[in-house]
């Protein structure tokens, strides 16, 4: 069994040998937000944050992540409702097909968590390991700013 | 004959009892032969197909077309309320449900706008116009004294809501369509930026895509694919794999193997560990992507076509010719195919599918597996975004033979990266050869254009031969010849005729019709490859003439609403106002999809770095006319979206393969545009109140390519007329 810390919950799961994160949150755990993409870290849509900062659920054993605390796209909300930057996410409808999202917003998270006031290059910076097919980049970028500016 | 009573309406068998859905329907408005119903209505003639009244006064809206990222059922909403005169928010939206709700073909092709919701509004107001009826015998009221407000028909002598004429409403009828649409003004949802519905559960973790289903008991599955696409299986130690961890069964049918376990990356270890240890027999040689242009102009199973637009050609003083090549490019969605298929007791199937198509594609799955008509259910879900025909329904046909295997027991299917990668089915290599005859003024007078392309669409259609495993399966289904599209959409030669007029056209197709690498519908089909030959080319001769080339297009363009984007577009991107700068440049073009879809114009400003090559892309503007706006900010995000994905295959992208099979099998080996290279955007959006609603969503991709290739041309002298544009060719034709 591995125990950690789930969106500030104590879960335990008895996981595969050499099973993923990634695969332990969507089967065993039932969370939707990371994504499978490439299985690689090169894609960025499975990002989680793990003790704050941002991991790939992907390439990160769940052996691994014993004792330590796991954040997904559904532990950013508050209280049920949408974060902050969440909200502005969905004020700039910062999002085409979506799937690609959820690891944009940890991404962002991450960033905002260290660096309360980001450039636009800081942003660019911090999002360029994920990758996003519809274009919708720029709307993705006036998101992060938005939530930075309105915090 | 009247084709309304020619319904061919699939019959669904329902676990627990049989549900047949036979309709007849009362003959209503024979008078009706001048009235032209929207063609989706026509064709699915059904009120009860398209609209469900609830007591509540609730109303859910079924549609046929579905939510690819697009903003389809968020745009079909607001029609529908607009029309019922209810609010959006006591609306729900049911779509691609083969045992519910119209068919109406396949989600593609810029399609949904014109197809779609005309025929959502004309349904929504006979709905309307029933129920308004029904309160006027109610109330004892003439019905065009009453008026409609939030579902609430009112007249002098009460209200009545649409919940209260549920028990008398039987909507099994055809339309009329005589019933008027609202006018304009009244709109309160159309024309409005609504927010899309499924974006704040998609923000925040609800569960919105298919991938994230995970169905009481669910077992997952994976295919251990052949080396090539033409391998046959010789021998497999199945034995071994079935003690892999976590494995359930391991299913062979002909030179298919897939496999079922407990959790999905153990059905991928064990597929990868099953075909490596598998023996294969492979026959094939590929002419390889190096070899792909020399293929394609020396093929020997090739269809001609030639496209003639012709008046009298004046004479030629001078000649110019080009030759322009797109390898093959990837859909590239971010989430592999996925579906989930579950077998029930009764015989009958159920499959959740990203499909484009879902009634298509059951009928094609039932074909795969020999099932009879009317037992497999496909149900719509979401996917990651797709842009054209990718693996969706590859992977509901995959998840649907491995279910087939274990029945009372829903198989969730989702291919690896490399799986997709490697076995989608791309967007055609293509050549365009250019040639045009101009007078002393370098004015054109005789336009040709010569393209070579192998074909554009292996969408299952109803058939097995278009799914991928249908070729391994014993027996297997052999995909038949494929053909070119025909007028006014065609195919391989899409956006081949310029929509600029010229004294004389002529465009000819070289249809090579054997397939190397796998193909399949990529957005915008041959458009983006047509229109970045004509919109360079056009840009050639503006330069050999002396021209501007905003100007020298001008010339040529004859439709008003044509030239409005393209002058809209160069006023926003301050066209006679720019300043060149040190390896700087800009660059313009062009199209309006199929000739009769939505107008674009792309311009760009980029910087040419030659120690290198690379192209840095400064900033692009686009203006876009796509009739009468239902979304704007949908259409704003379609255009600039497609605009960024057009840059990512115009500077990056190609499909790698050698003589054994493809070699791009991730994203470093298939890399695509990221956030430090995309620009900003600056869209520009004209409406067209009271015109029909066109298609946006591939219209953007195509003038793209060109506006940038022209850039570098105006930064650096070096005509680039090989996609995509990469430093190395840069560096080349600098060279040159």
């Amino acid at each position: 069994m591995i125990g950690f810390k789930l969106n500030g919950t104590d879960v335990s799961v008895d996981a595969p040998k050499g099973a993923s994160l990634l695969s332990v949150l969507s089967e065993q755990l039932n969370m939707n937000g990371q994504k499978y993409g490439c299985g690689k870290s090169q894609c960025g849509a499975c990002s989680v944050l793990l003790d704050g900062v941002r991991a790939f659920s992907c390439q990160t054993a769940a052996q691994s992540v014993a004792g330590r605390s796991v954040t997904t796209l559904e532990g950013l909300t508050e209280d049920g409702a949408p974060s902050a930057l969440q909200q502005a996410f969905i004020d700039e409808q910062a999002a085409q097909c979506g799937y690609c999202l959820s690891g944009m917003i940890v991404a962002a998270q991450a960033l905002l968590d260290i660096n309360p006031t980001p450039t636009e290059s800081d942003v660019r910076a911090a999002l360029n390991g994920n990758l996003c097919r519809c274009g919708s980049h720029n709307r993705i970028i006036r998101a992060v700013m938005r939530a930075a500016e309105e915090a | 004959m009247n084709d309304m009573f020619d319904i061919k309406r699939r019959t669904f068998l329902k676990a627990g009892g049989a549900l047949t859905l036979t309709f007849a329907l009362p003959k209503f408005g024979m008078a009706q032969d001048a009235i032209k119903l929207p063609r989706n209505l026509e064709r699915n003639p059904n009120l009860a197909s398209w609209i469900r009244v609830h007591a509540d006064g609730k109303v859910t809206l079924l549609i046929g077309k579905v939510e690819l990222g697009q903003g389809t059922v968020t745009a079909a909403a607001q029609c529908a309320a607009d029309e019922l005169k209810i609010d959006i928010a006591n609306l729900d939206v049911i779509s691609g449900d083969t045992a519910q709700g119209p068919d109406e073909g396949t989600t593609a092709g810029s399609g949904s706008a014109p197809g779609c919701l005309p025929a959502v509004q004309q349904a929504a107001a006979e709905v309307r116009h029933i129920l308004v009826n029904m309160a006027a015998e109610k109330l004892g009221e003439a019905a065009d004294t009453l008026t409609v407000e939030n579902g609430v028909i009112s007249g002098s002598s009460g209200s009545v809501g649409y919940g209260d004429l549920v028990a008398g409403l039987d909507l099994n009828m055809e339309p009329t369509g005589k019933a008027e649409l609202i006018p304009i003004e009244e709109h309160r949802y159309i024309g409005q930026s609504v927010p899309r519905l499924d974006i704040p559960g998609k923000m925040t973790g609800a569960e919105s895509f298919i991938a994230e289903m995970n169905p009481e008991g669910v077992l997952h599955g994976a295919v251990a694919r052949p080396p090539t696409y033409l391998a046959t299986l010789v021998d497999a130690d199945l034995s071994a794999i079935e003690a892999m961890p976590g494995v359930k069964k391991v299913v062979r049918n002909g030179s298919f193997l897939g496999v079922i376990a407990e959790h999905q990356e153990q059905a991928w270890a064990a597929a990868t560990a099953l075909s490596t240890t598998a023996s294969w027999d492979v026959p094939s040689a590929l002419p390889g992507s190096d070899g792909i242009y020399d293929w394609l102009e020396t093929a020997e199973n090739v269809v001609e076509k030639e496209i003639v637009k012709t008046a009298e050609p004046g004479a030629e003083a001078n000649v110019l010719e080009a030759s322009y090549y797109r390898p093959y490019q990837m859909h590239g969605s971010i989430g592999p195919s996925v579906a989930i298929a579950e077998m029930a007791d009764d015989g009958t199937m159920t499959v959740h599918t990203h499909s484009q198509a879902v009634f298509a594609a059951a009928t094609a799955i039932e074909e795969l597996l020999g099932m009879p008509e009317g037992s497999v259910r496909c149900i719509h879900g979401q996917g990651s975004g797709c842009y054209g025909h990718n693996m969706a329904d590859d992977a509901a046909a995959d998840a649907a033979l491995l279910a087939k295997e274990m029945p009372g027991v829903p198989i969730k299917l989702m291919y690896s990266r490399a799986e997709e990668h490697k076995w989608e089915p791309y967007g055609s290599a293509m050549i365009m050869k250019t040639r045009a005859g101009v007078d002393d003024n370098g004015d054109v007078v005789n336009w040709n254009m010569e393209i070579w392309s192998t074909p554009h669409s292996t969408r299952p259609s109803g058939s097995a031969t278009r799914l991928l495993s249908g070729r391994y399966v014993d027996p297997p289904f052999i995909m038949e010849t494929r053909k070119d599209g025909g007028p006014p959409n065609y195919a391989a030669a899409r956006n081949g005729v310029p929509y600029y007029e010229f004294p004389s056209t002529r465009v000819a197709t070289h249809f090579v019709t054997d397939m190397p690498l796998r193909v399949s519908a990529h957005r915008g089909l041959g458009a983006y490859a047509n229109v970045f030959a004509i919109e360079s080319f056009i840009d050639e001769l503006a330069v050999a003439a002396g021209a501007d080339p905003l100007e020298y297009r001008l010339r040529y363009l004859k439709d008003e609403r044509a030239r409005d984007v393209l002058m809209k577009t160069a006023e926003i991107f301050g066209w006679d106002s720019w300043e060149p700068g040190r390896n700087k440049g800009r660059g313009i073009a062009f199209s309006r999809y199929k000739n009769l879809q939505a107008y674009t114009a792309v311009a760009v400003e980029v910087q040419v770095v030659p120690r290198n090559g690379r192209i840095r892309v400064i900033r692009a503007a686009t203006a876009n006319d796509s009739g009468h706006m239902v979304a704007p900010d949908n259409i704003a995000n379609q255009i600039e979206g497609g605009l960024i994905q057009s840059l990512s295959w115009t500077l990056k992208e190609e499909v790698k393969f050698d003589e054994t099979g493809v070699i791009s099998s991730d994203w470093a080996s298939y890399p695509i545009l990221t956030f430090n290279e995309v620009p900003p955007v600056e869209v520009a959006l004209i409406d067209r109140k009271g015109e029909p609603y066109l298609g946006t969503g591939e219209t953007s991709q195509c003038p793209t390519g060109a506006a940038v290739a022209n850039a570098v041309f105006d930064a650096v002298g070096a005509r680039l007329r090989q996609l995509p544009l990469t430093p190395d060719r840069v560096k080349a034709a600098m060279e040159a």
